[in-house]
């Protein structure tokens, strides 16, 4: 479904992901594992079109993405999670749920939708009205994923999901995402929480320093010995 | 009774000034830049409903529709071409930019319509509204100007805070990179921005010729300097704000002239918005900005 070919982005003279390629496949669970400053984050900016690659190539369905205008990616079916949430802060819950739906005009299936993140986000509902800077951090994140779905995106970009919560919250994240894995979604998930990342990924793709150096299934992964020892602590 | 008379010629004054901080405020909000030719625009809209009106002799009605649609032109245009172009610019080249779009409008419109100011026609006529056994008198014009400020008002309120639309605008002010994969064209809403204000400013531009029917090049340059005080008075960036700071301003300013001195006027107003800024930096309604982790 989403597949990247030797993409090379550069920050000024810096480059910042050195010819990286992997792929996700329908209804998958991928995940990018790795450290701080790694290029997780500046891959999957790449692919939501925000940021432009030196070189190289990211296909949606087999089309091109790298020359689609950022805004436009949305509607062939990629939403992104960004890092830090990112909710609009001044808006309701509502109305950033609404923007999500930004690029689309079936009213009553963008209702249908929101019926569906309020049965995914209990909370959201209760929170319906309240301005999105006033939530918790947890409640933001499930804000910034209800928004992404409002999208009905094919795919699913998460960017550090497990950010900043407390391990119980982690826990509900993930859960959360399998089930958005489940109802059909296709999901791509970039995480430093490894552990639970490779736990309920398909495949996974372990990156340093802009390039790939490890790719397996979750499971191989997670007992890989390079990888319990860098990323699993021991 | 001449305090109320002064402080009805204050909200009117007021009113202009806030039509024409919206716009600045709006564009900054959005775009996160300081339109100084936004006093320009206004001028060019003034000569524009000047020409219809005294060479076409067509009705006002037909003038402020000409003036809106000629400035929401070059509003979008200006942007479109002196700062699109500086989009990833540092925000002190798009300033000076700004400051030459000005000078570029204020000689254009001297080489077309020479330096000589034109004599704006009465607008509104010289009629008044007697109260209190005729005590009070308060002009049409001052009534109109009101009314036509509170309804740009709501309207632009209820667009901002009710539509898509404006929903859109409000997420690219605070984050235009989330905005952008929420699949909405930042560039567009920008360009919408520009067109509302500088429609605004071309309703301000009649507004304002009516109460002092000068039409010179340097026209718009005292009301957009007062209007962006304004702006920044009430809080740059927020639209009540700005609704606020051009009444308070256009208040202060009439009662001054009143009951002061008309020379040191200009001065009161901004020594006014200096010890506003001393005490509340971010100014009568403007945001904190938060940030959180």
């Amino acid at each position: 479904m989403l597949e990247v070919k030797d993409l090379v982005v550069k920050y000024g003279m810096i480059e910042a992901i050195k010819g990286i390629s992997f792929h996700v496949n329908e209804g998958e669970i991928v995940t990018l594992i790795g450290a701080n400053g790694a290029g997780k984050t500046t891959t999957l900016q790449t692919i939501s079109g925000l940021l432009k690659p030196a070189s190289g190539e990211v296909l949606l369905e087999g089309k091109s993405l790298t020359k689609i205008n950022a805004n436009k990616i949305v509607s062939l079916g990629l939403a992104q999670v960004p890092e830090g949430r990112r909710v609009f802060a001044q808006q309701t819950v509502l109305e950033n749920l609404k923007l999500g739906a930004y690029s689309r005009n079936d009213k009553e299936e963008i209702e249908k939708d929101l019926e569906n993140v309020f049965e995914l986000f209990p909370r959201l509902k209760e929170r319906e009205s309240q301005l999105a800077g006033t939530l918790s951090g947890g409640e933001q994140q499930m804000l910034a994923m209800g928004r992404a779905l409002m999208a009905r995106p094919k795919i699913m970009l998460m960017d550090e999901p497990s950010m900043g919560l407390s391990p119980l919250l982690v826990k509900e994240i993930f859960r959360i995402i399998e089930n958005i894995n489940k109802q059909g979604t296709t999901v791509l998930l970039v995480e430093q929480n490894a552990k639970m990342a490779l736990s309920i990924a398909n495949r996974a793709y372990v990156i340093e320093t802009g390039k790939i150096t490890l790719e397996g299934t979750g499971a191989e992964l997670a007992a890989s010995e390079e990888v319990r020892k860098a990323y699993l602590g021991g | 009774m001449a305090f109320l008379s002064y402080l009805f010629s204050g909200l009117s004054l007021g009113s202009v000034y806030a039509i024409i901080a919206l716009g600045y405020s709006m564009v900054y909000g959005i775009a996160k830049m300081l339109n100084f030719a936004h006093g320009d625009v206004i001028m060019i809209g003034a000569y524009i409903s000047y020409f219809v009106m005294a060479s076409f002799g067509l009705p006002v009605y037909v003038a402020v529709i000409a003036a809106i649609a000629v400035c929401v032109i070059l509003g979008v245009t200006i942007e479109r071409f002196a700062y699109k172009p500086l989009r990833q610019a540092p925000s002190l080249a798009v300033l000076i930019t700004a400051i030459g779009v000005s000078y570029f409008l204020q000689n254009g419109a001297q080489l077309l319509w020479s330096s000589s100011a034109k004599m704006y026609p009465s607008v509104f006529g010289n009629g008044q509204l007697h109260l209190f056994d005729g005590q009070l008198s308060i002009s049409y014009l001052t009534i109109i100007t009101i009314l036509v400020c509170i309804f740009v008002m709501v309207c632009l309120s209820l667009f901002i805070n009710r539509t898509k639309t404006g929903s859109a605008m409000r997420a690219c002010s605070e984050d235009k990179g989330a905005a952008t994969l929420m699949g909405i064209n930042v560039n567009r809403i920008i360009s919408i921005t520009f067109a509302i204000g500088s429609g605004l400013a071309a309703i301000a531009a009649v507004l304002f010729c009516a109460q002092y029917p000068a039409v010179s090049p340097t026209l718009g340059s005292m009301p957009g300097i007062k209007a962006f005080t304004a702006a920044v008075f009430g809080g740059i960036g927020s639209i009540p704000g700005a609704f606020l700071g051009g009444l308070a301003l256009g208040i202060i300013e009439t009662l001054t002239k009143a009951y002061i001195s008309t020379q040191l006027s200009d001065a009161i107003v901004f020594a006014v918005l200096i010890v506003v800024l001393l005490i509340k930096p971010t100014g009568l309604l403007g945001k904190k900005i938060r940030e959180k982790v």
